[in-house]
């Protein structure tokens, strides 16, 4: 008989849309071990919403990859988290199902779209939780809620069974407290999945090794220049400092091409978003449309009742991006930055073994502060980089300034997502 | 430069509905939000320099798909074993 845990939080932060009472897990490396999902990871039997009401109601027929490996190394599924609907923001605010606060002050955001787990993690109420990173998804939340965040290397986790946002962006990753912990969790979630075409076999087994004698890291002036508070700079400067006194060396470095990074990226996500999110019409699962109205009338009515602001907002972005007359000025020229990007990672790379800097340039948003769309966006400008190269990112805290926890972002080469975790880990074993 | 009656006809393109309320803010967030993007303008080179992707593909074979009661189970309006739609003519 398979054992089982109880789990019944008291969530006043509202990190929660679903949680299982009766948990149940079996043996293996994470035997026991409380893991929350976030809502737009498929989970056989468990309501799976997205925070959107165009799913209420929707309990999936399976699992998503990640959640058949959590189950097979003995994980207890214990509930589904908040999030920014569809994945759609950087502060969780954009949940049809209101707002997850943030632990550490709950009159400010937990960053997102992953806000619920990061809270659920923050507060105690699980050991750690899977969260999905598009353009900082992960890091930003870990970073406004003073945890560890891990986006992977894209490739090395599958995305079978993640309802998609922007697919050539997106990966799921792990968060919790410590980097040991957000270390396992992506020992068993990585892997190659043949139900996902863009998965690679590239299994992670790794321990955190904290020795960094030697390690040079490049050190990009435009993450630190306008736009990032200079407190947040100063905490996240003092965090390199104690890297160097651990035996790394930094090289300054730039990266020229960032200057497009935000636009090829939001170019990129609405215009994926666009096509993704055409199959959410209500009629394999939803609200029902009125059947006996004309195919559009029947669509636009239940898309724009169940569809938040945002989420309908960057589906008429992409659409228009992708538009006769649009498409070479808009998703050609993005795809061209973002090659250039890549370019410029793959030279500073090629002298320097990480890249680190702030995971954010501000610390976590008072509720309601960012209510204009672009300077939300610009929010992302320091996390969307490592998604357009598909490069790994982890986010560790690093200090606080006006008592409110700053991530050190570390990004690493394609596939190194090892090595990322020891740097962090070394930070984390000098500081604790 | 987009106008109102873009907005609209963006709407309805991606069947997401907008009413007469929405269509001044939408147009101005739409604005503001694509001037940003024209730095995009700028953007120097091909593209192909550093392209490494390539194709992952698997043999097309037959397996066992979800029985039909579980595929039906979310579905709001159903008539004899299918899936019920609106009129598409």
């Amino acid at each position: 008989m398979a054992d089982e845990i109880s789990f019944s939080p008291d969530d006043k932060y509202n990190a929660f849309l679903a949680t299982c009472k009766r948990a149940p897990h079996g043996n293996g490396k994470l035997a026991g071990v409380a893991v929350a999902v976030k809502d737009n990871i498929t989970t056989k039997g468990i309501e799976t919403t997205c925070a959107s009401k165009i799913l209420k109601g929707y309990v999936p027929p399976y699992d998503a990859h990640v959640i058949g490996l959590l189950k097979a190394e003995g994980a207890a599924v214990v509930g589904k988290t908040n999030m920014d609907e569809f994945g759609m923001g950087t502060t969780t605010e954009n949940s049809a199902f209101g707002p997850t606060l943030n632990p550490c002050d709950t009159r400010r955001v937990p960053g997102g779209s992953s806000g619920g787990s990061a809270a659920a993690v923050a507060a105690g109420m699980v050991r750690m939780a899977l969260g999905s990173d598009t353009g900082g998804s992960i890091r930003c939340p870990a970073s406004f809620c003073g945890i560890v965040g891990l986006k992977p290397s894209y490739g090395r986790v599958s995305r079978y069974g993640l309802i998609a946002y922007s697919n050539s962006l997106e990966q799921i990753g792990p968060l919790g407290k410590t980097v040991t912990d957000v270390s396992a969790l992506m020992g068993v979630i990585a892997g190659h999945d043949r139900h996902d075409s863009t998965s690679l076999d590239k299994p992670y087994n790794h321990t955190p090794n904290a020795d960094i004698k030697g390690l040079k890291i490049g050190i990009p002036q435009e993450y630190f220049g306008k736009g990032v508070d200079p407190n947040v700079a100063d905490v996240v400067k003092k965090g390199i400092g104690r890297l160097e006194e651990l035996g790394a060396t930094t090289v300054p470095c730039s990266i020229p091409s960032m200057e497009y990074a935000l636009a090829a990226y939001y170019v990129t996500c609405t215009c994926e978003a666009s096509s993704n999110l055409a199959r959410f019409d209500g009629v394999r699962y939803g609200p029902a449309p009125d059947t006996k109205k004309s195919w559009h009338d029947a669509y636009q009515e239940v898309r724009s009742a169940a569809f938040g602001t945002e989420v309908r907002r960057r589906i008429m972005l992409g659409t228009f991006a992708l538009s006769s007359g649009y498409y070479g000025k808009y998703y050609a020229k993005a795809q061209v930055a973002r090659e250039n990007i890549k370019a410029d990672f793959n030279r500073i790379f090629a002298d320097v073994d990480v890249i680190a800097g702030p995971t954010m340039p501000t610390i976590a948003f008072r509720l309601k502060e960012k209510s204009d769309p672009l300077s939300m966006y610009l929010a992302d400008i320091l996390t969307v980089p490592a998604n357009l190269a598909g490069i790994p990112a982890i986010s560790v805290p690093c200090g606080k300034s006006e008592g409110m926890p700053v991530g050190l972002q570390i990004m690493g080469r394609m596939f190194e997502d090892e090595r990322v975790v020891d740097v962090a880990y070394a930070y984390e074993q000098a500081v604790n | 430069m987009v106008t109102e009656k873009d907005v609209q006809h963006i709407a309805g393109l991606a069947d997401v509905g907008i009413d007469d309320k929405e269509l001044g803010t939408f147009t101005h967030q739409f604005n503001a939000i694509l001037e940003y993007f024209d730095i995009l303008d700028r953007v120097e080179g091909n593209g192909q320099a550093t392209r490494d992707l390539y194709n992952i593909l698997r043999e097309d074979e037959i397996e066992p798909s979800l029985p039909q009661e579980d595929v039906l189970r979310n579905a709001p309006a159903q008539e004899d074993g299918f899936i019920k739609a609106p009129r598409v003519m």
